[in-house]
């Protein structure tokens, strides 16, 4: 300790880290939360304008019946990228930001608990999404088998599928460094007095989310190298030529794949119970029931992975066991929606555009979760499996839920990280114009879906034109209309109204006692919390 | 000038497809109608679910929205600053509990039902195949009767160059015929990749694993012409493979029997027969156009490297015993399916004297059907 403190004397005192690299290299070299979670959102934009793109090249191709712009190989590369693309480099990617941002700072940390880790789970990122970007490109294309990755279908795809499984264990190494980080950041780092259930919501929701990504990443990572190996190797895991089954496959790749959807929910719940008690002016209702929720939530989602496999043919009772483990989820969330209006109830409201986005989430989410509840009824999913009405379902809650929440977060928090106001009436602009054309685009997908629409076409019969027609109009405003999003947060990077250390009237927790912009580092020293309850 | 007129026409072609499009079930919002019980019952279930939803949702959002009418700052409210109701957080987990136990109920009723695949009438196998279904009558009246369900759409409609006829996309040469009010147990397999047997009309839908056989059923109650898809992504043509269920009257059901047994007697006397060269030329360009087209192409150059060319390539212009193997067993692996289950020896002397002397292809080699017949022993 004392041969440290010499040391340091040979610097100047103050900022220890005023001698780190500038330019280029001190993105590639930082082990700074701050720094780290900037890449991380603007590597998740950059994925999201990536994968957006590849939606409008569908919806355009899907515009009306025929086959016009693409043929059914790229379109079938297309939905595969586009899933691939949103889930593991655009959502989680997002979220994974907001919590190397902002967790530190709600918890009092001077930093994550593995800065040097932290840099290389970022550093993972850009190689993974190069290697599925650029698969479009090499011979026979990208997997062109949904992100999903069925085998047998996988098996007979070019190296784009190799290229597809080795950017996919790239990205679950990351997530998994991610999330070994957070988790033990929440658990070690807190500030003195600030008891597990004083924490705010937000870093309950990533500790249990870092449990699940922990859990589920490795058992994904398995299923694409056994995939790999049937490619390569001789080995028959998939095949029943060679005794094995292709099922097994969905049964591994759905082990990881329900969690993961909990997995980009749940962080995008605990934006959402940040931001409403802000603007409600008015402590969050049920804290206690909000985390047994949460925590419940996460346990059902490994057992009810079968409800995507109703007509795989599973025995009778596997499909009514899974239909009631997956119909309890329902239980849980039910909580979450009926607490986040109790919170509500009798405050003192105000609408910017954060609380707006977080209520188009409330709205449409509870929309996403009841077609959710349609389809976990198999009698009924026999008809919608694989249709359009699925589409619909998971767009709801990816988008509508996840998308929208990510939004309410990135402008809560944008006077916090550029110490500048957003543009209000234009991030308004981007709320109404972004729920109205995603409602246009999506709503009607219900519809093709209970008429008998399947999934994954690129051309159908004459019945479907017409919603086709009205989603894709949507689709492209909703693109349209995330240009506006970019356009406000440069704008208010570049400048803009200068930001108070607490913007929000009705915003509590230790972020918003530092300076906005947030220093480079901060709580240096732990705070001290006096506070009886130190939670949102 | 030319441009020009073909954007117009175009536009006239979309005007047109657009108003048939309106013609027919256009803006159709729910399921189709159903043909059988067990389709009325999905109906009745998600009407059932629509009414507690859309309840719940109206109750939950009328609150949300007078709070945020009543309870906002504008209008001078103050916040209170509760946070906990025990009562009430007990009483919004358990209630919705118990409605969700009262939707169960009945969808157990519905699922044990729908999985009853005990004393059928008549047993068909559908197998999946890139991409297209086959069909073998496997038990009860017509059994032994099979063939192959090809999309009857031509291309030039799909890539738009002649107008869409009324069935577009759900069109097949040869219709599953069943007989009216019968119990049809459908056993589902795949050759190749996971397909997945959907008539909506019947309210089945049953995946179709290569190397299993898994199981459905159904009961038409009324006769006409139900129609599918393939609904699980199965590759490039996943779009193209339809099902079409045409249910007839026990009599018309029994001649429609008598006449495809007639067929296929004619069929099997094929092997002893010599055809000319021509002949087989010709015979062998229709069976490639219906089979062997989607992957390596009218032009004969493949799509590779998933899906090579045979112009110029080495097993069509190699020895033939590999040329007729490949085409009988398939290929390990890759798209290349076993047609040797598919097509009859006279097809597949057809196409492979077809593949050999097909664009630049010049061997010269005419396959009989007898070879054929020799190479499946």
């Amino acid at each position: 300790m004392e041969a440290t403190h010499a040391h340091g004397a040979g610097h100047a005192h103050g900022d220890g880290h005023s001698h780190h690299p500038k330019g280029i290299m001190r993105w590639i070299t930082t082990t700074n939360h701050k720094d780290i979670g900037t890449m991380y959102l603007w590597f998740s934009f950059a994925m999201f304008m990536v994968g957006g793109v590849m939606a409008l090249i569908i919806r355009a191709e899907l515009f009306q019946p025929g086959l016009q712009y693409v043929q059914p190989e790229f379109f079938n590369q297309m939905i595969t990228l586009h899933g691939l693309i949103m889930v593991f480099g655009a959502i989680m990617p997002a979220f994974v930001g907001f919590a190397n941002w902002m967790l530190p700072m709600m918890i009092g940390a001077p930093d994550m608990a593995f800065a040097r880790m932290n840099n290389w789970s970022f550093w993972l990122l850009p190689p993974a999404g190069i290697l599925l970007t650029a698969s479009m490109f090499v011979p026979g294309g990208a997997a062109g088998t949904g992100w999903t990755l069925y085998p047998p279908l996988s098996i007979q795809m070019g190296i784009g599928m190799d290229m597809a499984i080795f950017a996919v264990h790239i990205l679950g190494m990351s997530s998994i460094m991610g999330s070994i980080n957070i988790v033990t950041t929440i658990l070690n780092l807190r500030a003195p007095g600030m008891t597990l259930m004083r924490m705010p919501m937000f870093c309950w929701t990533w500790l249990i989310t870092g449990f699940l990504l922990i859990a589920v990443m490795p058992v994904l990572a398995g299923a694409v190298t056994m995939i790999l190996t049937d490619r390569h190797f001789g080995t028959s895991f998939f095949s029943a030529a060679g005794g094995g089954d292709p099922v097994l496959f969905q049964h591994i790749f759905w082990f990881f794949g329900h969690p993961e959807v909990y997995i980009i929910a749940l962080p995008a719940f605990g934006v959402v119970s940040h931001v409403i008690p802000a603007f409600a002016r008015k402590p969050i209702f049920g804290y206690t029931s909000m985390v047994y929720a949460i925590a419940s939530i996460a346990l059902i989602s490994f057992i009810v992975w079968a409800h995507h496999m109703y007509v795989v043919g599973m025995p009778v009772a596997g499909q009514l066991y899974f239909m009631y483990a997956t119909i309890l989820i329902a239980v849980p969330t039910g909580v979450k929606v009926f607490n986040w209006v109790a919170t509500m109830w009798r405050g003192s409201m105000t609408f910017e555009t954060p609380m707006l986005f977080a209520l188009g989430f409330l709205f449409l989410f509870t929309i996403g979760g009841f077609t959710g509840l349609v389809l976990s009824n198999t009698a009924i999913d026999v008809q919608l499996q694989d249709t359009y009405y699925v589409v619909a379902h998971f767009h709801y809650v990816m988008v509508a839920g996840a998308l929208f929440s990510a939004f309410a977060a990135v402008y809560y928090w944008l006077p916090k990280w550029t110490g500048h106001m957003y543009d209000e009436t234009l991030g308004k602009w981007h709320f109404w114009l972004s729920i109205v054309s995603f409602n246009i685009a999506f709503f009607p997908q219900h519809f093709l879906g209970l008429a008998g629409m399947p999934r994954r076409i690129p051309d159908y019969a004459l019945q479907f034109a017409d919603f086709n027609q009205v989603s894709t109009i949507g689709a492209f405003g909703f693109g349209l209309s995330q240009l506006l999003f970019l356009y406000v947060v440069l704008k208010a990077i570049r400048g803009g109204e200068k930001a108070a250390a607490k913007p929000w009237e009705g915003a509590t927790g230790l972020e918003w006692t530092v300076p906005s912009p947030a220093p480079y580092h901060t709580f240096e020293e732990p705070p001290v919390l006096t506070e009886a309850k130190g939670h949102a | 000038m030319g441009m020009h007129n073909k954007t117009k026409s175009r536009l006239a072609g979309l005007a047109l497809m657009a108003w048939s499009g309106m013609a027919l079930a256009a803006w159709e919002l729910n399921f189709q109608a159903p043909a059988t019980k067990a389709a009325q019952t999905v109906i009745d279930l998600h009407d059932l679910m629509m009414i507690i939803i859309v309840i719940i949702f109206i109750g939950v959002f009328a609150v949300m929205f007078y709070s945020v009418f009543a309870h906002r700052k504008s209008k001078g409210h103050q916040a209170a600053q509760f946070h906990d109701n025990t009562l009430v957080e007990i009483a919004w987990t358990v209630i919705p509990l118990l409605i969700l136990i009262g939707m169960a109920w009945p969808a157990t009723k519905a699922v044990l039902n729908m999985r009853d695949t005990s004393q059928a009438d008549i047993t068909i196998k559908a197998t999946g195949y890139q991409w297209k279904w086959g069909y073998d009558y496997l038990k009860g009246e017509g059994e032994g009767i099979r063939f192959m369900s090809l999309m009857a759409t031509p291309p030039e409609q799909i890539r738009g160059a002649a107008a869409k006829g009324g069935n577009y996309l759900l069109e097949v040469d040869r219709h599953l015929v069943v007989p009216v009010g019968k119990k049809i147990r459908v056993l589902t397999t795949a050759t190749d990749v996971i397909h997945s047997w959907w008539v909506p009309a019947l309210a089945v839908k049953q995946d179709a694993i290569p190397g299993y056989v898994r199981d459905t059923w159904f009961r038409a109650e009324k006769e006409g012409i139900y129609r599918g898809q393939c609904a699980e992504l199965c590759g490039k043509d996943h779009a193209f493979m339809p099902i079409v269920v045409e249910v007839v009257s026990a009599e018309k059901y029994t001649q429609w029997v008598g006449a495809q047994k007639q067929q296929m007697a004619a069929a099997a006397d094929e092997g002893a027969k010599t055809f000319s060269r021509d002949e087989l030329m010709s015979r062998g360009e229709k069976v490639y156009a219906a089979n062997c087209v989607a992957c390596h192409q009218a032009n004969g150059k493949g799509l590779p490297p998933t899906f090579p060319g045979l112009d110029g390539s080495k097993i069509a212009t190699g020895p033939k015993a590999a040329h007729i193997d490949i085409v009988l067993h398939g290929k390990a692996n890759t798209a290349m399916a076993a047609y040797g289950g598919q097509l009859s020896d006279g097809d597949i002397a057809a196409v492979v004297t077809y593949e050999r002397n097909a664009w630049g292809n010049k061997t010269g080699d005419v396959v009989q059907p007898a070879e054929i017949k020799a190479a499946r022993k």
